[in-house]
């Protein structure tokens, strides 16, 4: 299998390996890499939840999301860097696991929630921002997002338990 | 190094109670309810960051914005049951890993630190900024308490990579 052969070859270069065999740095990594994850699930939930009209109701959309966006996608950037070298480490176990397949999936969903948001009510943010309830396309993505978001975490968590049941 | 006797017959103790051992029987359980437990400190280091961000920026005879300010404080103490709760559990499921653990007392340790900050930031914060806190302390405040949330991650995580020292 050509994908199996280019993950083997990915888990034997240097950085992978590095990862994999010190046993300092795999820890600091995934720490970080937890930290980063959860920047993102807490900031992305304040908005979310704003989108739903639930918290912060005084305060327009368009003040939290300027508040929420660029520190998320910090966040998602450092956990972008330490998932993959998290990955690498370990490349052709993690591709072949259905927890790491199903994470995968979910994210590449979020980013799709996000483009049509961003197409969709998130266009004319400035009609709804102050709005006693947000229209219900925003609410649709606020709910899609918590719900995938905390997917992605459950997953996340039993990539781990699967591979090794001595690791929790 | 020799533990306490009394702190293993307390492990050996909880490992045999009914809760304990369906938790370590079922094994999906406790992965389900750490992921509870990490949903729970995304909402912490969400509102921490949020909180410490706006406190930092905030110029300094201003608030910093009530309303806002007291959401994100609800977002901490509303996870902190959630975190004690799950955290129970998972001691019960498998009590030395972390009641015999050096790394988990460090946690303990700086939970009680970072409770104790956020304390004094909220009620700072209710004191009207001219005869209240300086914007210093203030600012010293919100860098500490956001430091030890950040360091009680990492000591959580860690706990599974040092059994004992």
């Amino acid at each position: 299998m050509p994908v199996d052969t280019w993950l083997s070859r990915l888990e034997d270069t240097s950085i992978a390996t590095a990862v994999r065999e010190n046993s300092v740095l795999f820890p600091w990594i995934e720490c970080l890499h937890v930290l980063a994850l959860a920047t993102v699930v807490g900031s992305i939930a304040m908005l979310d939840l704003r989108l739903l009209g639930w918290v912060q109701r005084s305060r327009p959309a368009t003040q939290v999301v300027a508040e929420v966006v660029p520190r998320v996608w910090l966040a998602f950037a450092v956990a972008a860097v330490t998932g993959s070298l998290l990955f690498s480490s370990n490349a052709v176990t993690y591709a072949h696991n259905d927890f790491f397949r199903a994470k995968l999936v979910f994210l590449a969903l979020l980013g799709v929630n996000t483009a049509l948001f961003s197409r969709g009510p998130g266009r004319r943010i400035g009609d709804w921002d102050t709005a006693l309830r947000p229209p219900v396309g925003a609410r649709t993505a606020g709910v899609i997002s918590l719900t995938l978001w905390i997917a992605v975490t459950l997953c996340g968590r039993f990539v781990g338990f699967i591979r090794v049941s001595l690791i929790h | 190094m020799k533990n306490p006797g009394s702190l293993d017959s307390f492990c050996d103790w909880l490992k045999e109670t009914r809760v304990s051992v369906l938790l370590q029987t079922v094994e999906w359980i406790i992965p389900a309810v750490q992921t509870v437990h990490i949903l729970a400190i995304a909402a912490v280091v969400g509102g921490a960051l949020a909180l410490s961000l706006r406190l930092l920026r905030a110029k300094n005879r201003e608030e910093p914005g009530d309303p806002v300010v007291s959401t994100l404080f609800a977002m901490i103490w509303g996870a902190l049951p959630v975190l004690l709760v799950t955290g129970a559990l998972l001691i019960t499921a498998e009590p030395a890993r972390d009641l015999e653990n050096p790394v988990f007392a460090l946690k303990m340790g700086l939970l009680v630190l970072a409770i104790a900050a956020t304390l004094v930031q909220q009620a700072s914060l209710r004191r009207p900024s001219r005869k209240g806190t300086p914007g210093g302390i203030r600012r010293a405040l919100a860098v500490a308490s956001l430091a030890l949330w950040v360091a009680i991650v990492f000591a959580g995580r860690m706990i599974a990579y040092v059994q004992s020292l």
